[in-house]
């Protein structure tokens, strides 16, 4: 019993570290964007995209890192088509988040047909577990070079937010688009470059899905993670290290079902499974209230409300 | 985030009120109300023909793609019947986006609740089989289904209301906890493990399947969606619940102040939502499927927020939308065989007529053509 219980928590830790990485991705594409006052909620398609791109680039070309580049790229391309849509008038950027999901999946679904079968390069890991002798230690603790970047982003992210001029631009924007105007600062610019680099986050993200783990690509691949990075944003009150706590926390809950698995409890395995959904709407729920605007929220998104 | 209260057609009626009518009252609402047709119509156009530039890029004929369409969706009485067929639960979907969109509500929780509905229908129907007169377990399954997606959404819209939950993302993610409920009881308690290919409930038996609609190939759904459609019109444009959920949606905190139930008539716009998608999910079980199964989950949720987009929230223009779209589905598997296109090439359709449709909010209010003369500093 104890055995299998060291198995579940060694195979949740290396999970963790694993499922986490795209959660982080698409968070800190979304804290970025929502920094500078607009929600994008297509990135559960940017996700998609993300990751049939990479999938198709690593296979054409045989280098798996071009492949990222690609599915960033094709991430942005997304994201400036919400960011220049939602700088119109009039229009409700949650609906647009919503109409680009769709075109997002549907784009990824038509042009990843012919790409389900064949197997393409993959990402290498690290093995940073060369010092443990148990074999489940060692398969856990090989952690994809993708998840420090992602970690070195938000460290850079959170840094620069603070501490520059861009940031300055960037939190001005999201706190009052008024006042920023009054600044001289183009709001709608600003907003365009936010979701557009937000967007290239989460391609890479989806990149992570095809190319690392689970490391193939079907149209099961992503089921709301790119949804749940957004409700895991405001969890983590705006702030990309507290993204990447959360991403963590994430890809625990997301390892639960698989880990359970791997010790040969398959009883409930859907229940799991749905285990970060039930965790993200719990979390939610907890942190969200009606009477006033979450703690740290940009002032534009507040005023939306 | 943003609940701006998508621009309803029907509450300039509130305005209305009180101005002296002139002469030509009828031709100004007319040229008013032709912007919330043209524009719809134009950005349609706009899509197709995006959509026809996509074709041409990836070397297939736009042209053939509407011939198929045309034959595989409205062509022939089979298959106009085929499209009417289909359209059942879209008009229904999207009946559960559009009572909330009234109130500023996105719910887009419709796939979620038709699956719980038509599962709740089909789990409930098994152990009456052979016991119950088949109208009673009939009616007992609908009501079971329509009370199962109304708790689903319902809940989505109590979150909303007592906790200031998003209900966007909090109805998206009760969809993929649904669909996890639905493949846990399909997969695990409840299989028919006579049947090995697919996992599926047991099958509810043909006794408490729902027939045609006499001298069609159409199932009862689709009329029920129509009498859906002209009632919930009504309830939402002609009654005092409507009128209170109007404003509401309008200007929230001055239904506030004036004393309205504002969270009753959330849940209760959120509950009937989910109510007509747990109804799209028991018609689908008890006249198509004859089973629950993985197959409820065919995105029928997700193709109704776009026509209820579409029909800018107007339950009456719901049903011709929805058949549109019926007819595009219906023809998909056409499309796939002949033109040697993948199944996904419907939603990369869906995915350009909603982007460019949103698009196209911008231009409400920017032709003087629509606005009546001395009309035209209001707004």
């Amino acid at each position: 019993m104890n055995a299998a219980f060291d198995t579940v928590l060694i195979a949740m830790l290396g999970g963790a570290i694993r499922v986490s990485t795209p959660f982080l991705f698409v968070a800190l594409g979304e804290c970025l964007t929502e920094k500078s006052g607009r929600v994008n909620l297509g990135l559960e398609g940017t996700l998609v995209l993300g990751a049939m791109v990479a999938y198709a680039f690593s296979y054409q070309t045989g280098s798996p890192w071009l492949g990222v580049l690609a599915a960033g790229v094709a991430g942005s391309a997304l994201g400036a088509m919400h960011g220049s849509i939602c700088g119109l008038p009039r229009v409700n950027d949650v609906a647009v988040g919503i109409a680009m999901m769709l075109f997002g999946v549907g784009l990824a679904f038509f042009f990843g047909k012919p790409y389900i079968q064949p197997s393409a390069p993959r990402l290498a890991s690290i093995p940073l577990g060369f010092w443990a002798s148990g074999a489940n230690v060692k398969s856990a603790l090989e952690v994809n070079p993708l998840f420090f970047v992602g970690v070195l982003i938000a460290l850079a992210m959170g840094w620069s937010l603070r501490n520059t001029r861009w940031g300055l631009i960037v939190r001005a924007v999201g706190d009052s688009a008024p006042a920023a105007r009054a600044m001289g600062i183009s709001v709608n610019g600003v907003r365009l470059l936010t979701t557009t680099v937000g967007g290239f986050l989460a391609g890479v993200g989806g990149a992570f899905l095809s190319l690392s783990y689970p490391g193939s690509w079907n149209q099961g691949l992503s089921s709301g993670q790119g949804l749940m990075a957004v409700a895991l944003v405001i969890f983590a009150r705006w702030n990309p290290l507290r993204c990447v706590l959360a991403a963590l926390l994430f890809g625990a809950a997301g390892a639960l079902g698989p880990s359970l698995q791997a010790i040969g409890v398959t009883e409930g395995y859907y229940f799991f499974n749905a285990a970060p959904y039930i965790l993200t709407l719990g979390i939610m729920i907890a942190t969200s209230s009606a009477k006033h605007s979450v703690r740290d929220m940009p002032g534009e998104l507040a005023m939306a409300r | 985030m943003s609940d701006a209260p998508i621009a309803s057609g029907a509450s300039a009626g509130v305005v209305e009120i009180g101005r002296p009518r002139p002469a030509s009252e009828v031709a100004m609402r007319l040229r008013a109300n032709s912007e919330y047709v043209v524009i719809p119509v134009l950005a349609l156009a706009i899509a197709s023909g995006l959509f026809a530039l996509f074709l041409l890029a990836v070397g297939k004929s736009p042209i053939d793609f509407v011939a198929y369409v045309w034959r595989g969706g409205f062509g022939t009485a089979f298959s106009l019947q085929n499209t009417l067929q289909r359209s059942a639960p879209l008009i229904l979907t999207a009946l559960a986006v559009a009572i909330p969109a009234r109130i500023g509500l996105i719910m887009i929780g419709g796939e979620g609740a038709l699956v719980l509905g038509g599962f709740a229908a089909a789990a409930l129907a098994i152990p009456m089989i052979g016991r119950a007169p088949p109208l009673v377990a009939l009616g007992l399954m609908s009501a079971a289904a329509i009370a199962v997606g109304a708790l689903w959404v319902g809940l989505a819209g109590f979150l909303r209301y007592a906790r200031g939950v998003n209900e966007t993302i909090s109805s998206l993610l009760l969809t993929y906890i649904g669909i996890a409920i639905m493949n846990f009881f399909v997969e695990g308690p409840m299989r028919d493990l006579s049947n090995p290919n697919k996992p599926s409930t047991k099958p509810i038996g043909d006794a408490y399947m729902v027939g045609k609609i006499p001298g069609t190939e159409v199932h009862w759904g689709f009329a029920v969606g129509l009498g859906l459609c002209v009632a919930l019109y009504f309830l939402m444009a002609r009654t005092t619940f409507g009128f209170a959920a109007r404003v509401t949606g309008g200007n929230y905190r001055a239904a506030l102040a004036q004393g309205l139930p504002v969270g009753r008539i959330i849940v209760a716009c959120s509950a009937i939502a989910g109510g007509c998608a747990g109804l799209a999910g028991f018609f689908e079980v008890v006249a198509i499927q004859g089973r629950a199964n993985a197959s409820l989950a065919a995105g029928y949720g997700f193709t109704g927020i776009l026509v209820s987009f579409l029909a800018r929230h107007n339950p009456l223009v719901i049903p011709p939308v929805a058949i549109l779209f019926g007819g595009i589905v219906a023809s998909g598997g056409l499309i796939q065989r002949r033109m040697d296109l993948p199944d996904a090439t419907v939603l990369v359709l869906q995915g350009f007529i909603f982007v460019v449709l949103l698009t196209s909010e911008t231009l409400y209010g920017r032709f003087a053509i629509f606005r009546p003369a001395g009309e035209r500093d209001r707004r």
